[in-house]
């Protein structure tokens, strides 16, 4: 059983109304725009389930565009986040898709377009009480919840790269709480996450990127709340 | 240096280091006996034993744990507040105003509950409609329960003269409280139905009010324990399948039922049923309830002709 701290029960500090339907969205599109770290000019959220059925009455939208600008569950201008989008120049989207239905109920996919054309989509699960989980990047299904600090590298599946991240990580003393490896099909783009209790220092990911084999490092830094 | 050492003084721990966390044993209980045990043991109440579990496990010094879980006090008693000079309509428009309108009949004097109650709901409904309506609040433990703790506690404070110091050392109890709901039972809706929800808020509110007015422990978790047997069976039924009402009400009620389980267990009225088994009949009764009573808006309230035709959902 994992770890329950008092302020799981007396938090999280949040936008009303739902923790689920309003402060996870946020939560989801926030590791999102982590992910991307570019400056955006397009957004298209498609929404799955609950999501979809009740998502004008809960705000998720609203929240899920906040998240996406960078606002956390707890920014007050998560209300005003259609605005604010639009005096940033920031083009977005929602669809309802009610076919699927083999998914969890509070489901979203965020396609993320920066001005230079690159594009990627993140799906992210909003699992109750305000936590959230990162399942799919592009088409690769992933596993992550952003609660640790996370490294994910985009990289080709070949021999040595996993032995290469995990050096640059212990030259830097970094202690890995959790690492896997994923990846579309042998030999194609593959996707190692690395979470640690620890801040991921730049050297190690400078290092990390001049392998050939890796593509990009995307990186979630998480600490420990005062 | 072990704060934990001497039985002699009660709030011994205040003592150490403020900015370590170095000191802290690594404190754990798993059921509320266990808790009871350690308050024995230690000679300390159920919120410092919470504290310092909080700090030996997470390795966070006392004062950072102490000033997040003021940040939290604070926002509630923002959002306790605000609707009462400014209301806010809910995003689904069914809440709105409740606040003004109870603290319009206690200024006229013309409450009928007294001045704790009266205050309490009110708090409790205030924070309903600051969620309801994109406000920030604090979970607690849930979105939809989030008025029951802060309004009895902001309450409380008001008609006792009591230091924000004091209020923020008894949200450790409370969340001892839903801890342990949390972590033997649930604390979501869809899972065991609204006495999960504000059943739970309702224990963490009456236990931390015992121990805030002079109870000791045993009596805390008595009065949370009656609190969960005063709320057994609550449906979770939100009309349209938003956090609106009933949960409003619902919070005033989980309020006022915390208030009167504090005053039996401080009056000494005996609970015969231990917390850790009252809880245990709560997560059964909570499975048992049909899909329709945990939170699928498709029974209770959220059903009748007049909900329905307020929806235009399905």
């Amino acid at each position: 059983m994992s770890f329950i701290s008092v302020f799981d029960v007396l938090g999280p500090n949040m936008i009303g109304p739902s923790s689920s339907h309003t402060a996870g969205a946020a939560a989801i599109a926030l590791l999102a725009r982590k992910m991307m770290n570019r400056d955006l000019v397009r957004v298209d959220f498609t929404l799955y389930g609950s999501f979809a059925r009740t998502y004008r009455g809960h705000g998720t939208d609203r929240a899920l565009l906040g998240g996406i600008m960078g606002f956390s569950t707890d920014d007050r201008r998560i209300p005003d986040s259609f605005s604010i989008a639009e005096e940033r120049g920031l083009v977005y989207s929602f669809t309802v898709n009610d076919r699927e239905t083999e998914i969890h109920p509070n489901t979203v996919d965020i396609r993320m377009e920066d001005s230079e054309g690159h594009v990627l989509t993140v799906r992210g699960e909003s699992i109750g009480g305000g936590k959230v989980r990162i399942t799919r990047i592009d088409q690769v299904e992933v596993d992550f919840s952003g609660e640790y600090s996370t490294l994910i590298v985009v990289q080709q599946d070949k021999p040595g790269v996993v032995a290469h991240i995990t050096r640059c990580l212990s030259e830097k003393n970094v202690n890995i709480a959790y690492m896997k490896l994923y990846r579309e099909e042998k030999g194609s783009t593959a996707y190692s996450i690395v979470e640690s209790d620890d801040l991921l220092p730049d050297e190690a990911i400078q290092r990390i990127r001049e392998n050939r084999y890796v593509r990009d490092v995307m990186l979630i830094q998480t600490q420990k709340e005062a | 240096m072990d704060g934990c050492k001497t039985n002699e003084n009660k709030m011994n721990g205040y003592e150490m280091n403020e900015n370590e966390w170095k000191g802290y044993e690594k404190i754990n209980f798993r059921n509320a006996e266990e808790l009871s045990g350690l308050c024995r043991s230690h000679g300390l109440p159920v919120s410092e034993i919470m504290l310092r579990r909080e700090c030996g496990l997470t390795e966070v010094s006392r004062k950072d744990v102490l000033s997040r879980m003021g940040r939290a006090w604070e926002i509630m008693k923002e959002s306790a507040r605000s609707p009462i000079h400014t209301p806010k309509k809910s995003m689904g428009g069914l809440i709105g105003g409740e606040a003004q309108l109870l603290t319009r009949h206690r200024d006229e004097g013309k409450s009928i509950c007294g001045s704790v109650i009266s205050r309490s709901i009110t708090y409790a409904m205030a924070v309903l409609e600051v969620n309801t309506s994109m406000g920030l609040i604090v979970a607690a433990p849930t979105a939809g329960s989030s008025g029951v703790v802060p309004g009895v506690l902001l309450a409380l404070q008001e008609e006792h003269s009591i230091s924000d110091e004091k209020i923020i050392q008894v949200l450790f109890n409370a969340g001892a409280i839903g801890y342990l709901a949390m972590r033997n039972a649930t604390v979501a809706g869809a899972v065991g139905g609204c006495q999960a929800e504000v059943g739970v808020a309702s224990a963490m509110a009456a236990s931390a009010a015992v121990e805030l007015m002079g109870g000791i422990p045993s009596q805390c978790l008595s009065a949370a324990s009656t609190v969960l047997m005063n709320m057994l069976g609550l449906v979770c039924d939100p009309i349209g399948g938003l956090v609106e009402s009933p949960c409003q009400g619902r919070n005033a009620a989980g309020a006022a039922n915390a208030l009167i389980a504090a005053e039996l267990s401080l009056s000494g009225v005996r609970q015969p049923i231990p917390f850790d088994e009252m809880l245990e009949a709560m997560y059964t009764v909570g499975k048992r309830l049909p899909m329709e009573l945990r939170e699928t808006a498709r029974g209770g309230c959220a059903a009748t002709p007049t909900a329905c035709s307020l929806c235009g959902g399905c």
